[in-house]
């Protein structure tokens, strides 16, 4: 029983600084610190609580410019066996179809290797908020597709099978999945382990592998920009959330205070009473 | 997967050759449904789908996927929703929901009948069958819209919605491209008018579908109520540090159950151990857009603004007249919540008149006074 999961993690901009130059219109980007996906520290937490468990691999693979080196490097910290950094021009300015694209071929190579069994996502991405990789890949690579996991319930790789439960809307569902298969897990699937000192040692010792449009073998016409059938015509500023009234209870009493508010929020479209 | 290239070469070449304003298809929405109950989006996609449908001069229409059971009645809904044409896809694989048969169903439906646009809802069941369709189809796909539009010189379908957590806005296009697909916001768009006299087109379609699917169902657990979902509430109620102790939260508890909400938590509360992870907004866990947002003992980190800014209603109750959260709430009221909460409570009770009587937003008016309160 031996499990090979290939995490895919992002390096994203921290958004809650990602502001719009009022002058000329455009994204700021200097001086914004880039993190890890935070959804995909819980994909990569899972990939590693299957490899302890049942024996295997894990192997990181990302698609960013040179410095989200630094994003493998965090996750070669927590245990990861391997690393990939897919890095080259030609994947610039890709959308969901184009990143799919690149990383089912990154994964096609790795599987050369060693095959694999499990490709793992964050829910989303905190920068794109697209949620579309995950399914992007289970459906290039032919793997069975399940998304927005909250829990994993068990992996039986002698019959090939994971079960693993789905956040719906409406509820819950546990699904089980053919072996291989490509998940998205949520921030509810686990909790995130601390780095323990012998990984982050070990970690030290291994390389990031950096790879090129040309080591995947893949169609420069399919990558990057030109791959992406999207196009961002314009970015603006949502209004601004301002500063309301603030009433306090001191000066009044809570009571008094309670009142006004609901006033304001009847002017505002709250409906009660038996009309409602 | 040369099948669905070819597909798209047919597809991407007609729109070649009758030039930029060719998105001359049907505007199509897919009916996302658990058994017979559809989901609210759907119809709130349907209105969306006739007003691009009128703009393009072509025919709004729905997608029913399914074992065929409730397809019938869920078809009549649609058309009386406003759908000229519904196309009923039946197989046992279809239900329940799993993305790889719904995919390669929806894939079929477009092959045959080449829509121009296909809208979702962006639920988890949405977002998963349309990224799966979209890979397939290699077009285009935009998240989590939260406005439509058809630029008048192009005709190509203008996707706007949120990115970097909200802090900005894009507008997203998918030129040569078809169909042009979005998944939309739940909650964004009213429910149109139903029609109970509409009349409208069904067409059949039989998928050849593998009878064993690489993916089954095993188990389906419906929300209990008490964890009622973030997604698509009207009113969320949410604590943070500043309740003290798991079992206060009983206090929010009843405020969102007298103002027909759930309740949400920081990650502060969360990370305390009071409320489940699953209720947590903000920036690593829950994005939500309800008509009013109640933050109780919250400080309004950054982080926690991510996830509820785009709330019509931020009503903020803190005893910390400097709490950031204050700056960013239409109204607040600086005190303590232990006071504060149970005269809100007080308040709600004495407004309803009798017993049974309910409490909702008007979605319109509030879209309306945003709006104003934002100039
Ligand atoms: C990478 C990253 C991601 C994060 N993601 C999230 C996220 O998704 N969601 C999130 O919420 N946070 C997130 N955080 C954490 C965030 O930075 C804050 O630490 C957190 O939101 C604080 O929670 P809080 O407001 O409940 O607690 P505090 O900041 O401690 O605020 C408690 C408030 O309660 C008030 N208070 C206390 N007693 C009373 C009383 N009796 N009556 C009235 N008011 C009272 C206080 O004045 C104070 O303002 C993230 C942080 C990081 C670094
Ligand atoms: N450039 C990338 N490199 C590696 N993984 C990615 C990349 N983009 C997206 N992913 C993965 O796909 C998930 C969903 O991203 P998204 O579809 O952009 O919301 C992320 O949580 C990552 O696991």
């Amino acid at each position: 029983m031996s499990v090979h999961s290939v995490v895919c993690v992002k390096q994203v901009p921290d958004t809650t600084q990602v502001r719009i130059d009022p002058e000329t219109g455009s994204l700021i980007r200097q001086g914004i610190p880039s993190v890890i996906n935070p959804f995909d520290l819980h994909a990569v937490e899972a990939a590693l609580h299957l490899r302890d468990e049942q024996g295997g691999r894990v192997t990181a693979l990302s698609m960013g410019p040179p410095q989200a080196e630094e994003t493998l490097r965090k996750v070669l910290g927590f245990g990861v066996d391997r690393a990939v950094l897919l890095s080259d021009r030609a994947f610039a300015g890709a959308d969901t179809l184009a990143t799919t694209f690149a990383l089912a071929a990154a994964i096609r190579k790795i599987s050369e290797e060693d095959p694999v069994d499990l490709v793992i996502c964050g829910k989303q991405s905190i920068d794109g908020d697209t949620g579309q990789v995950g399914p992007g890949l289970a459906r290039r690579l032919g793997m069975s597709q399940v998304t927005y996991i909250c829990g994993l319930e068990d992996l039986d790789s002698e019959a090939g099978l994971i079960r693993a439960w789905r956040q719906l809307e409406s509820g819950r569902e546990l699904l089980e999945a053919k072996l291989p298969a490509a998940l998205t897990v949520t921030e509810v699937c686990n909790r995130i382990r601390y780095a323990s000192l012998p990984d982050l040692i070990a970690a030290a010792g291994k390389p990031v592998e950096v790879w090129s449009a040309g080591d995947i073998g893949a169609e420069r016409s399919r990558l990057g920009l030109k791959g992406s059938p999207t196009r961002v015509n314009k970015i603006f500023a949502p209004p601004a959330r301002k500063r309301g009234e603030i009433f306090s209870a001191a000066d009044s009493s809570p009571a008094a205070a309670a009142a006004t508010v609901m006033d304001r929020l009847q002017d505002r479209g709250l409906k009660m009473g038996r009309s409602a | 997967m040369a099948g669905t290239r070819n597909n798209k070469k047919k597809e991407s070449s007609a729109a070649g050759k009758a030039g930029a304003d060719s998105n001359t298809g049907d505007v199509w929405v897919v009916i996302e449904h658990e058994g017979d109950l559809a989901a609210r989006v759907s119809w709130e996609l349907m209105g969306e789908a006739r007003r691009l449908a009128a703009d393009l001069g072509t025919q709004p229409a729905a997608v029913v996927l399914g074992d065929g059971e409730n397809s019938g009645q869920l078809a009549e809904q649609a058309i009386s929703y406003g759908a000229a044409i519904v196309y009923i896809a039946a197989h046992a694989a279809l239900s329940p929901f799993t993305a790889e048969p719904q995919s390669r169903a929806l894939a079929g439906l477009v092959g045959k009948y080449s829509p121009g646009i296909i809208l979702l809802g962006a639920t988890t069941r949405g977002r998963d069958l349309a990224s799966a369709v979209a890979t397939d189809l290699e077009t285009g796909l935009t998240a989590d819209c939260t406005s439509l539009e058809i630029d008048p010189g192009t005709k190509l379908l203008r996707q706007t919605r949120p990115a970097f957590g909200g802090n900005i806005m894009a507008t997203i296009i998918s030129p040569g491209h078809l169909p042009q697909m979005a998944t939309v916001r739940p909650g964004v768009f009213p429910i149109a008018k139903a029609d109970a006299g509409a009349t409208g087109k069904v067409v059949t379609y039989r998928p050849r579908l593998a009878a064993v699917q690489p993916v089954r169902r095993l188990h389906y657990l419906p929300e209990l109520e008490d964890e009622a979902s973030l997604q698509g509430a009207d009113v969320i109620v949410s604590g943070g540090r500043g309740m003290h102790q798991a079992r206060n939260f009983s206090l929010l508890e009843d405020l969102a159950r007298e103002l027909g909400g759930v309740v949400g938590a920081s990650r502060g509360a969360v990370d305390a151990g009071w409320v489940s992870a699953r209720r947590q907004v903000g920036q690593t866990g829950q994005t939500v857009r309800p008509v009013l947002y109640v933050a109780v003992g919250i400080s309004g980190a950054i982080q926690h603004l991510a996830g509820m800014q785009q709330a019509d209603i931020v009503l903020a109750i803190n005893n910390d007249p400097t709490a950031p959260i204050f700056n960013i709430a239409d109204f607040g009221i600086v005190g303590d919540l232990f006071e504060v909460v149970p005269a809100l409570i007080t308040e709600i009770k004495k407004r309803k008149d009798g017993a049974g009587a309910g409490i909702v937003f008007d979605r319109v008016v509030a879209e309306q006074t945003r709006k104003e309160a934002a100039k």
